[in-house]
């Protein structure tokens, strides 16, 4: 009778893991395979268009990685900091608690939340308009609690021996943490990371309210004032406000692109974490 | 022998609980000396004071003085740092880094502002022919520290903590995880160490006590109960306590 519980359940389990897993990819062949067959080096470099078809997505292109890149030189070091001193240095109070529990909060909150306190530091208080800073600024907001929760958990992750071992030779705080800890946690971190640039690559409400719908209009602006359309958002806009005639073709090829790209990070973030942990387990 | 460890009227207490009551002892140096007594004695908390990683226990206050070499450990001016280096510990866990053997063993010296390839490379060997290790691993230094075996990664860290040059060794149930044989090589590798090092073990095995140590002390409910020669506490102990611990009464 256990047996058979046993077997029935094994067999719910492999079932329900087969359907999620065959969702997933039907999914990303679907979108995968009515946007790459069409795709150009001139629709992914080109200008897009505003009334004829044949637009490209290279201004919207290049605004996301520009994006995505500010917004990371700004949240990686807070964020790594800021976890660093929650999981090594905070002292264990109400205070702290209540920190903690903010953090926790804030890495929960819709995003559309962040765009809103985008709209009113940068374009309302600070009088910028929608530029692409604004919107890197808030897409770090969005992602520091993020990276803090995430360095937090991977530095109390590492085993108390390993810190003990250290302060017994004579190392200090600092370099514990430099030499141990942050090494031992790096692979968490970066896999922390690798999810918050697929977020913050994907995201659309921060950056309509705070970088807009509209680029410069040129390649390769790196003025920190130009609006800031990014790849997310111009999906939805030509999927929903705009007026050429190719606007389903430009969203399909624009979600397939999209995707692309959020998948290689999950992946290329991984290779350093992959190597590292092959190079300890080949040595096993 | 002279007197390398003096402690004085040391009590310390976790919070309200007293853990270590009044203890006064001299230890003397280049020889092996062992704390034997049942768990929550105070013996493991005594060996912790010796290189102050008590201080890393939320609530820990030490009265009392420990003097090493005639200097206070528990002094104001005294630098932790240089203190844990001169006191190395050898843990009842093996743990290693996830680092290679060669880092593990240089990540002392590293940290001491050693950064010469050559010297790195000799202290390194040194501090593995120390710890018996040498002639196992020397052929593959690159590889993952985790990919020993146990006694093995045990005696790796003896070797990390020697490459600091300590004077003073603590041993918290070093071999308490091992097997027999790894155990046996640890305790052999013990015998070696005292010509040059001051040992202080923690132990659980009074047989590992009798066998190796040189003078024994016998801790009970955070006191020392009786601390002798070894030959002399285990074949002819003066207080009832201690006949009772090592016939196997209790403990």
């Amino acid at each position: 009778m256990n047996r058979l519980k046993n077997r029935i359940f094994t067999i719910t389990v492999w079932t329900v893991a087969l359907c999620v897993i065959l969702f997933v990819f039907a999914l990303l062949l679907l979108i995968l395979e009515r946007g790459f067959p069409s795709l150009t080096w001139d629709f992914l470099f080109g200008l897009p268009s505003e009334i004829e078809e044949g637009g490209g997505i290279g201004p919207a292109l290049f605004n996301s990685f520009y994006m995505l890149f500010l917004s990371m030189v700004i949240a990686v070091p807070l964020g790594i900091a800021a976890g660093i001193y929650l999981a090594e240095f905070a002292p264990d109070n109400a205070w702290i608690a209540m920190v903690r529990i903010c953090v926790e909060g804030l890495a929960s909150v819709p995003s559309i939340i962040f765009g809103l306190f985008g709209i009113a530091l940068f374009v309302e208080m600070f009088q910028l308009g929608l530029t692409i800073l604004g919107g890197a600024a808030s897409l770090a907001f969005l992602n520091l609690p993020v990276i803090t929760r995430v360095t937090e958990e991977a530095i109390r992750a590492v085993p108390r021996e390993w810190r003990h071992a250290s302060f017994a030779l004579g190392a200090t705080h600092l370099q514990t943490i430099r030499r141990v800890l942050l090494p031992a946690s790096m692979s968490a971190i970066i896999t922390g990371l690798s999810l918050a640039s697929g977020r913050a690559f994907g995201e659309s409400a921060v950056i309509i309210l705070t970088a807009g719908v509209t680029t410069s209009g040129v390649m390769w602006d790196f003025n920190l004032l130009s609006p800031g359309e990014t790849l997310a958002v111009h999906l939805w806009y030509v999927q929903s406000e705009a007026i050429v005639p190719d606007a389903q073709q430009i969203s399909q090829k624009s979600a397939a692109v999209l995707l692309f790209i959020v998948l290689a990070f999950n992946v290329v973030f991984r290779i350093p974490a992959w190597v590292r942990d092959f190079r300890i387990r080949k040595a096993a | 022998m002279q007197a390398l460890i003096e402690i004085e009227r040391l009590n310390l207490f976790y919070g309200s609980f007293h853990a270590l009551k009044n203890i006064s002892m001299d230890i003397p140096e280049k020889a092996i000396t062992a704390f034997i007594g049942p768990s929550g004695c105070g013996k493991s908390t005594l060996l912790r004071s010796l290189n102050r990683m008590n201080d890393m226990i939320p609530g820990t206050s030490t009265h009392g003085s420990i003097k090493i070499a005639g200097a206070d450990i528990y002094g104001k001016d005294i630098d932790v740092e240089a203190l844990r280096k001169n006191v190395g510990m050898v843990f009842q866990q093996p743990n290693p880094f996830p680092k290679s053997i060669y880092d593990n063993v240089a990540y002392g010296p590293r940290l001491h502002g050693i950064t010469s390839r050559h010297k790195l490379d000799e202290i390194v060997e040194s501090s593995l022919r120390g710890a018996a290790l040498w002639n196992e691993v020397k052929d593959h230094l690159k590889r993952s520290a985790l990919s020993l075996s146990g006694g093995q990664q045990q005696r790796l860290c003896i070797a990390r903590a020697l490459a600091v040059e300590p004077d003073v060794l603590l041993m918290d149930e070093a071999t308490s995880a091992l097997d027999p044989i790894s155990t046996l090589k640890i305790e052999e590798l013990a015998q070696e160490l005292k010509a040059k090092y001051t040992i202080v073990m923690v132990t659980h095995n009074m047989h590992q006590a009798a066998r190796v140590s040189n003078q024994t002390v016998f801790f009970l409910n955070g006191e020392v109960v009786e601390y002798a020669e070894t030959e002399k506490l285990f074949s002819n102990p003066q207080d009832q306590r201690t006949e009772d611990y090592i016939s196997g009464r209790f403990g």
